[in-house]
């Protein structure tokens, strides 16, 4: 799935790095706990969460992410978007709660395909 | 490579805002020498959870990370509170962060074991009122 038809799925509205949305993603995971995040690896490249801190960025970038959406209209402050443009992650807003965003993207096949390390 | 390479780093324990920097450093770092993205990514989340834990029980410290034919050393050294129970630390969802940590979406339990999970070999050096030191170990091959 392109990130552009992640935004036109939860009609977002994208906050930085536009030039991303025709890049390619493959699975993805929601979660507001970065050290759940931190605990799998491997092919997650869209981050849902409803935490707004820079930590989500670096978290992101750890990761190898490249686009975070953030649910419930929650807004990034400049300095995230900053931090997020000198990564190249892409960041939207959706006004879609958590589960709606998820199940709107796996509907459309975007899977989890999480694994984790053992 | 036959010198080793060394980044030195000193967390700021001072703003949560900020932890997590000199991991970024050491992962656009280690890119930079041509790493294996994988080995890359092991490093960068094994020092981040570190370092995210340097500053919530510790204030910050310092970190080392050395790079030599055949690894990635990272060592964290701080002089926070120590770790009264190493054991039950080591178990996922065991913490003793408090709810704002928490609602700052760390907290979980999970920052030990991950660093354990991620790296080949780790050690904790700890004593209660000193400070702790962990070392990892992630072979490049």
């Amino acid at each position: 799935m392109k990130i552009c038809t992640v935004k036109e799925l939860l009609n977002a509205e994208v906050k930085c790095c536009e030039e991303r949305l025709g890049d390619h993603v493959y699975s993805a995971c929601g979660s507001d706990m970065m050290s759940d995040v931190l605990a799998y690896v491997k092919d997650q490249a869209v981050l849902l969460t409803g935490l707004v801190n820079a930590q989500v960025i670096r978290t992101a970038e750890m990761m190898d992410m490249v686009c975070i959406v953030f649910v419930r209209s929650k807004e990034p402050t400049a300095d995230m978007i900053r931090l997020a443009e000198s990564s190249g992650i892409v960041l939207m807003v959706t006004d879609c709660r958590m589960f709606d965003a998820c199940g709107l993207l796996y509907e459309n096949g975007l899977k989890g395909r999480a694994k984790k390390r053992e | 490579m036959s010198e080793p390479l060394v980044f030195h780093y000193d967390v700021d324990g001072s703003d949560f805002t900020s932890a997590g920097q000199a991991s970024v450093f050491v992962k656009r770092n280690l890119r930079q020498l041509g790493l294996d993205p994988e080995i890359i990514r092991r490093v960068s989340i094994a020092m981040y959870e570190g370092e995210i834990n340097m500053v919530i029980h510790a204030e910050g410290g310092e970190a080392d990370v050395i790079v030599t034919e055949d690894a990635v050393e990272i060592v964290l050294k701080d002089h926070g509170p120590g770790i009264a129970d190493v054991e039950k630390a080591m178990q996922e969802g065991y913490s003793t962060a408090t709810s704002s940590i928490q609602s700052l979406g760390f907290g979980a339990g999970m920052g030990l074991p991950n660093m354990k999970r991620y790296s080949d070999e780790m050690q904790i050096d700890t004593e209660l009122g000193v400070g702790t030191t962990v070392r990892m170990k992630i072979r490049l091959t």
